[in-house]
């Protein structure tokens, strides 16, 4: 039974002071949690809010009064009536001088956006940080794979930092376990089981790592090929054209060419997965056998263009022609189940209001 | 879906049948997936092995077309072990003593001749879900995509109904549709049998209500189905409007369709591509396509979600609604006067209740999942939490039948067909697609190695297959994913049109063609 006293401590809000000011937490919420909450800008390179925490960085570690060293805020769970500092002096010092390190060992920091959603967040840290210094130069860590011909997936792990994102979400978010680590500091490597090219491993080319790598190690092959394309990178939110699940995308284009997609972390479907349908196969639009006029059939048998009134008075005449030679149950409509409500709803309504039948039906049943 | 998608992460116990998830859904598969770290058991019915069928805890290689005998089983095994739901069935469903009455006979030794997998495991599969708390069932085309596909559905509704595992988080029943917007097809009311809302043709009340909004008189009883018109071409109905379906290459029966649509004296075609439908057409119309059109779309979890165009259509492509709008206007047909996909939907919302809480501006964030009743209407995620549409839950009384054609010594192979994970129906997308070719470049038959071995096959040569209906030349690829006696392929390519042997037969209730059984006979080119 739970007693009155008990009953209220259970009621009240968990507290504690993140630079000096109070504020409430959840039982369970991280340090890094509850600061991000409040606005708190702690740097991360190893975090992913939807993969366990991994505390391999230590870019994101705040002091906490009564503990000697500084703590990963990712890893470390917030308890009643801590005291935290977020941003002194030697924790932006130490950050700094870690971002130096990691910046020493890349080939590039600059990388472009195109390589992935998250691709930008090593960059970003270091310009924030001024951690250009070069005061590390030297030893590089990782080396590109650049075997792999598989058209999606830039492997360049001269730019890795191991902060083991894409084997953590393979594995935890879409259970596949395709690639994993291999060696320690300097010598760490990504690889497949075997060292295999990623075709032949239990790779499914969804893309998640790709679009979890905060350094672009890991680019989206098929958007970089517009890299010099001219045009800022503009996205539109809409939903994958594939399957039912129904996955929120963010459509990359530039001027009139749609040059890649990025999943939608806050789509309610797909919490930022997709597949390899959703994440790769965009560009069937824009292929050069899409169909650019409408085209009727003449004398000669065969279709050809024309303009959009004969096209339409053509097709509405052939209809009229029919339906008064043969009745009103002589023609049918068939919907496609791809195309938007707006066409499907059209469809119907003119079968229905136009023969007053309902001879329609969709491709849901092939 | 009865179940929003987040509830995949939440069953006890996972029942997937005729679902080949990784490949087909792979991001709905990530959450089962998820789930099955988190503890859950799974039993996937299936004849092949797949990588579902490998993660699961429980794997019944069910014969194809065999799945109503195995669900009468574990039904059998769920009411003889007393694992029902009896509150439930009482307070909630109909038809519940008969059906319990009617499962005593099939024990899972009969199915197992059936099924031609051992009883034991059937009885497990049954005490599995019967205990499951919750237990989920997942399904696809494997299920419906049979003569007896609605008797394959009947019989999963009667496991969830005796198991009282509808209306419950993580539970339910749940198809996953195989196309973008299938659902919302059905939605919109592009089905014979139901206005926009699913509100039913053959109810009068309906009818005068569409009537009197499209002005004209609309008949009181159902339509024929796209499989019934196709077979009355040249014989009843003359004229087709077809809009983005590749008709020929996915229908079963290739020639049979074909033939059907040469013998029409009118055929409009509207898709992005000159698809091998459309080159039969009198009148091929361009339409804008996903990236460069406004719209909306529902997900498999009736998710209504606002799709946005980025880029400017290609040449002088239009959308598909603009197109039907033009069709109907030059007719003289009143009611199509739109001037943007938004009015017609917002129509759509006003004519159907399950919409009628939304419109276009309303569905921006993908927050609703329908029935959206009224505007304050939350949405609904999960169906049937208090009651059922039609207040009781009924059970169906289903018995088993053999699929329209069985093996014989002519044809004594099963051929079934399903999906890939890197192509998407008839390729006219993925095709066009750089790089999906560096990993699926053709079409391949999957042999078992002892098939393959006593029909004088070799792996990556030529084999001839044949049905009842014609025959195809394709290539070889042994494996033990599907097991001895059953052959598979997709229907992907249209340089191996599989469909020429497929269609032996239709469900007679949804007309849902047969595309999983086929016998067929195959031998070395
Ligand atoms: S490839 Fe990218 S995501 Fe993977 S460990 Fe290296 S930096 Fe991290
Ligand atoms: S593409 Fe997907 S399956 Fe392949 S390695 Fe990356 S996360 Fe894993
Ligand atoms: S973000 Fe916390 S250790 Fe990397």
């Amino acid at each position: 039974m739970i007693s009155d006293l008990d009953a209220q401590t259970t009621e009240k809000a968990l507290m504690l002071t993140l630079d000096g000011e109070k504020v409430s937490f959840e039982a369970g919420e991280t340090i890094y949690e509850v600061a991000e909450r409040h606005r708190r800008e702690i740097p991360t390179l190893c975090y992913d809010e939807r993969l366990e925490a991994f505390g391999a960085c230590r870019l994101c570690i705040v002091e906490v009064e009564g503990i000697r060293n500084p703590v990963a805020s990712c890893t470390t769970q917030a308890t009643e009536g801590m005291v935290i500092q977020t941003k002194t002096e030697a924790i932006e010092k130490h950050r700094k001088t870690l971002l130096e390190l990691v910046a020493s060992e890349n080939r590039d920091v600059d990388v472009n956006q195109l390589s992935g959603y998250a691709s930008q967040e090593l960059k970003i840290l270091v310009d924030r940080y001024d951690a250009r210094s070069g005061r590390f130069s030297g030893k590089k860590s990782g080396t590109s794979n650049t075997k792999d011909k598989n058209p999606f997936i830039l492997r360049d792990y001269d730019n890795c930092i191991s902060c083991y994102r894409c084997v953590r979400v393979c594995a935890e978010r879409e259970g596949d376990y395709a690639i994993n680590v291999m060696n320690r500091g300097f010598d760490t490597q990504i690889i497949t089981e075997f060292n295999n090219d990623l075709r032949d491993s239990e790779c499914t080319f969804c893309g998640q790592c790709v679009q979890t790598c905060p350094t672009g190690a890991l680019g989206d092959k098929k958007a970089l090929r517009d890299s010099d394309t001219e045009g800022e990178i503009e996205k539109t939110r809409t939903i994958c054209p594939y399957c039912g699940v129904g996955c929120s995308v963010d459509m990359l284009s530039k001027g009139d060419k749609i040059v890649g997609i990025q999943p939608a972390m806050d789509g309610p479907a797909n919490e930022g997965a997709l597949c390899i349908k959703g994440q790769f196969a965009f560009d069937f639009i824009q292929n050069a056998d899409r169909l650019k006029k409408p085209m009727i059939r003449r004398e000669d048998g065969e279709l050809h263009e024309c303009d959009w009134d004969e096209a339409l008075n053509f097709a509405a005449a052939g209809f009229a022609k029919v339906r008064d030679k043969f009745g009103r149950h002589s023609v049918y409509g068939i919907a496609s189940g791809r195309a938007p409500h707006e066409a499907a709803y059209t469809m119907q309504k003119y079968i229905r209001a136009t023969y007053g039948t309902n001879y329609i039906d969709n491709c849901s049943r092939a | 879906m009865s179940n929003p998608l987040a509830d995949m992460e939440k069953p006890d116990v996972i029942f997937a049948i005729g679902t080949n998830m990784t490949e087909c859904h792979p991001v709905a598969a990530t959450r089962l997936k998820r789930a099955l770290t988190a503890g859950a058991t799974m039993i996937v019915a299936d004849p092949r092995q797949t990588r579902l069928a490998k993660m699961a805890h429980l794997h019944l290689p069910i014969r194809v077309g065999s799945d109503v005998a195995l669900l009468l089983a574990m039904a059998h095994v769920i009411q003889r072990e007393g694992l029902i739901d009896a509150s439930f069935i009482e307070e909630r469903t109909a038809g519940g003593n008969e059906f319990l009455q009617h499962v005593k006979e099939f024990t899972p030794e009969w199915a197992s001749d059936i099924c031609e997998v051992p009883a034991a495991d059937i009885e497990k599969a049954g005490l599995l879900y019967g205990k499951g708390n919750p237990s989920a069932i997942y399904y696809t085309l494997g299920i419906t995509e049979h003569i007896c596909g609605v008797d394959n559905v009947q019989s999963l509704c009667n496991l969830a109904l005796m198991t009282g595992n509808l209306g419950v988080e993580g539970g339910g029943i749940n198809p996953m549709r195989g196309q973008n917007n299938i659902q919302g097809a059905g939605d919109c009311g592009a089905v014979p049998n139901n206005f926009p809302g699913f509100q039913p043709c053959d109810h009068p009340e309906s009818t005068e209500k569409f009537s009197k909004l499209y002005q004209t008189e609309i008949d009181g009883t159902k339509g024929i189905t796209k499989v019934t018109a196709l077979d009355n071409c040249g014989k009843g109905i003359h004229a087709m409007l077809i809009d983005g379906e590749n008709t020929v290459v996915t229908d079963p029966d290739k020639n049979h369709c074909e033939h059907a649509l040469k013998s029409l004296d009118h055929l409009v075609v509207i898709d992005i591509f000159m698809t091998e439908t459309a080159q039969l057409a009198d009148v091929v119309f361009p339409a804008t396509a996903w990236g460069e059109t406004d719209g909306v779309q529902t997900n498999t979890e009736r998710r209504v979600q606002r799709l946005r165009a980025a880029v400017p259509p290609v040449g002088e492509a239009k959308p598909d609604w603009w197109i039907v709008s033009e069709i109907a206007k030059r007719m003289g047909v009143p009611g199509f006067e739109y001037e943007s996909a938004r009015d017609v939907f917002n129509e759509l919302c006003e004519l159907s209740p399950i919409y009628a809480g939304l419109d276009w501006d309303r569905i921006e964030d993908s927050e609703y999942q329908w029935p959206v009743p009224d505007r304050d209407h939350p949405g609904t995620p999960r169906l049937h939490e208090k009651e059922f549409k039609n207040g009781r839950g009924k059970f169906t009384v289903v018995g088993y039948r053999d699929p329209a054609e069985v093996i014989s010594d002519e044809f004594p192979l099963w051929l079934t067909t399903g999906r890939r994970l890197e192509a998407y129906h008839s390729r006219t997308q993925t095709g066009r697609s750089a790089g999906i070719e560096y990993l699926l470049s053709h079409e391949s038959l999957e042999v078992h190695p002892d098939d393959a071995e006593a029909l004088g096959l070799v792996h990556g040569g030529m084999a001839k297959m044949a049905s009842a209906r014609g025959e195809i030349e394709i290539e070889v690829k042994v494996t033990d994913m599907s097991p001895q006696g059953t052959v598979f392929t997709s229907f992907s390519f249209a340089e191996v049109p599989v469909n020429i042997l497929t269609g032996s037969g239709y469900d007679p209730v949804t007309q849902t063609a047969e595309l999983k059984v086929c016998p067929v006979r195959v031998e070395p080119a």
